[in-house]
């Protein structure tokens, strides 16, 4: 029998940061602090499994995560809200509430869909000029964005905060929070199960030799466009949440090449191979964000100097390619891991 | 669109793909050399322009009295210098970063794409320091020669605009001929064949490296400044579109060589500025200049995916 810490765990914290949100003990802006904290893990775990496990280079996330921010919201605002480009909601506002997580998905679809605008030419191209089409279409994403006028074009697409006050009215809970909090869980698990999976091997060995994986069989291009596919719909499952966000508005400058350096950062400053490392420094960035906020301008000298001089005391990240039970091997028993192993061993 | 107003476009291409082919010039060798985008580039380009602005802000001071306008040998003068002055501190800023950022890292053989970071970060660092030093306001750049529009047959071009394509393509052909028949050119492209050799061979390996993180600041320096001279805005985010822009160019040329930079500019900068010409055109009027940054990047993704190293890049065989 598997232990049940970390379930334990899990639960635990949902009770306690949801519970906390509804019971207002938890303001608004530690809510919003956690709120970020959830999407950018989300981002930083499924950009990993590019950078990091496959090994290549992809600098255009933020472009996928505005087709899922865009698709989703749209949905939600045609089908769950008074908006003057869509008229009168589609379908009862009470329907918001099972159907708000679908409307997540279809933008988590639609994402991985333009995924494949990468997945593609990853087939004969790597490395660098992979990374030059990725930024191509982190570019052409915001480019096609501004110049669609009917949903905002440069000025941005405003009308979730009404979704979400729908929903509030419906049922009163702290339902973006719940959902980001159910999202990232998955996501982590998602990852993780599929790196443990025969196909995350094959990702792996894409990493170390691709012209070698290929001879042993594997089918590279299938797993690149699993891969790109996987990542891309979860930074667009990513986006979804945050259209959302109680700002209430996204509008394409959100999603430029700063936006996409920000996701590197956390993937590289956590060790890239790492699920552990990523969800630590997609934490610990959002927090040092926050909290170097009363510098104003003068937080992006601190945070590239920091980060550089990072880089020299520890130049694989925090946790390198290792997680932390690797680290800390003690915590083995507290994620549950021994009865895998042993079922490993007798195979 | 009739051949004169073609002609115009093209001399409009031609100037701003000069710029783009100047900075990706950077990138390229510094590519060629170490294997490394040096993503902070584009803000060395930054770097030099606003060095170039204030040595001639100062030197025109120095020089101008009330009573008279320059002179034409004086403001030549100014321009010359403006222009050392800036290549020679921009290029010790770039090997500045070099010796405290990137070198530090090699050393302990930490990964290509930890440098990449790295490189992104110190980009995002010149553009803050940079702000909050100087503060949000863009600057001037003063007019350093007097501006003459040339008329011939129907095309108007300005002489800065002939200077800066001038001088753009005679810097590649200087810098074709130094990575060709010279002992350092040699060095460099030796190093990019096989790090591991060249330094048995006596190879001095890091002076070279600073030689090219040298002369690619030096050029985005030199880029900077005609840029002020062309446009004369200058703000401290202004090294950020233009660098990601000229870096795709140099990809889609073939990244690691002289030529590919070149056409790749040049490229990136027809396709932009006909994109804005086509929807001026009457049956074209759809095609709004908000596309220009689609179409091109549209146009970049079909070549790399046709030519996945780029125009003139040869793909690197792989032992199995």
């Amino acid at each position: 029998m598997r232990k049940l810490y970390l379930p334990l765990l899990i639960l635990l914290l949902f009770v306690i940061i949801i519970g906390g949100s509804w019971l207002g003990i938890i303001n608004d802006y530690w809510q919003l602090v956690l709120l970020f904290i959830g999407i950018n893990i989300i981002l930083t775990v499924s950009l990993n499994l590019i950078n990091g496990y496959m090994g290549e280079f992809s600098c255009g996330h933020a472009g996928f995560m505005a087709v899922g921010a865009y698709v989703s919201g749209i949905l939600t605002v045609w089908l769950f809200a008074e908006d003057k480009v869509f008229g009168p909601p589609v379908l009862p506002v009470a329907w918001a509430i099972p159907l708000f997580p679908l409307a997540l998905i279809v933008g988590a679809i639609a994402a991985s869909l333009v995924g494949l605008l990468v997945a593609i030419p990853s087939f004969r191209t790597r490395g660098d000029y992979l990374a030059i089409i990725t930024l191509a279409v982190n570019y052409i994403v915001k480019s096609a964005i501004e110049n669609m006028e009917v949903i905002g074009g440069p000025r941005g697409f405003v009308g979730m905060k009404r979704v979400m006050n729908n929903m509030a009215d419906v049922f009163d809970a702290p339902w973006l929070l719940i959902w980001t909090f159910i999202a990232m869980i998955a996501a982590v698990l998602i990852i993780r199960n599929f790196m443990a999976s025969t196909l995350g091997k094959g990702v792996e060995a894409i990493r170390e030799d691709e012209v070698a994986a290929e001879l042993m069989s594997v089918n590279t291009r299938r797993i690149k466009v699993i891969a790109f596919m996987l990542s891309c719909g979860l930074a667009g499952l990513a986006g979804g949440l945050f259209a959302h966000w109680p700002g209430g508005y996204i509008n394409p400058g959100t999603f430029t090449i700063l936006k996409s350096t920000e996701i590197m950062v956390m993937v590289y400053l956590g060790g890239m191979g790492s699920i552990s490392g990523s969800i630590i420094s997609a934490i610990g960035f959002t927090l040092l964000l926050e909290i170097l906020r009363p510098l104003g301008v003068f937080k992006w000298v601190v945070i590239p100097l920091l980060l550089v001089v990072m880089m020299l005391v520890r130049p694989t990240g925090i946790l390198g390619n290792r997680e932390l039970t690797d680290v800390f091997p003690k915590l083995r028993a507290f994620f549950g891991y021994e009865e895998e192993s042993y079922a490993l061993a007798s195979d | 669109m009739t051949l004169d107003i073609f002609l115009q476009h093209l001399l409009n291409a031609l100037q701003w793909g000069s710029f783009y082919a100047l900075i990706a010039l950077g990138y390229t060798m510094v590519y060629g050399v170490l294997l490394l985008i040096n993503f902070a580039h584009g803000d060395i380009f930054m770097v030099g322009a606003y060095v170039g602005f204030f040595i001639a802000t100062f030197l025109l001071g120095i020089f101008s009295n009330a009573a008279a306008p320059l002179p034409t040998w004086a403001s030549l003068l100014i321009l010359i210098l403006t222009i050392l002055g800036s290549m020679v501190i921009t290029g010790g800023v770039g090997v500045g970063i070099e010796r405290v950022a990137y070198r530090p890292l090699r050393e302990r053989g930490a990964s290509r794409l930890y440098l990449v970071i790295t490189a992104l970060m110190i980009g995002i660092l010149l553009e803050y320091l940079n702000l909050s030093i100087l503060g949000a306001a863009d600057r001037g750049f003063p007019e350093l020669i007097q501006t003459k529009i040339y008329t011939v047959g129907g095309v108007s071009f300005t002489n800065i605009k002939l200077l800066v394509i001038g001088l753009a393509i005679l810097v590649m052909v200087i810098l074709e001929l130094i990575v060709r028949h010279t002992k350092i050119g040699m060095a460099m492209r030796a190093i990019s064949y096989d790090k591991v050799a060249v330094p048995l061979m006596g190879v001095p390996i890091n002076a070279i490296i600073s030689a090219t993180f040298v002369i690619g600041s030096a050029l985005a320096a030199l880029a900077g400044i005609m840029y002020g001279s062309a446009y004369h805005v200058l703000s401290f985010d202004m090294g950020i579109l233009i660098g990601w822009k000229a870096f795709i160019s140099a990809v889609v040329g073939g990244i690691g060589e002289i030529r590919g930079a070149m056409v790749g500019g040049f490229l990136l900068g027809f396709i932009e500025v006909f994109v804005v010409a086509l929807g001026q055109i009457p049956g074209f009027e759809w095609l709004s200049s908000t596309y220009r940054d689609l179409v091109a990047f549209t146009v970049l993704l079909v070549i790399l995916t046709i030519r996945p190293t780029g125009i003139f890049g040869v793909a690197r065989r792989q032992k199995v």
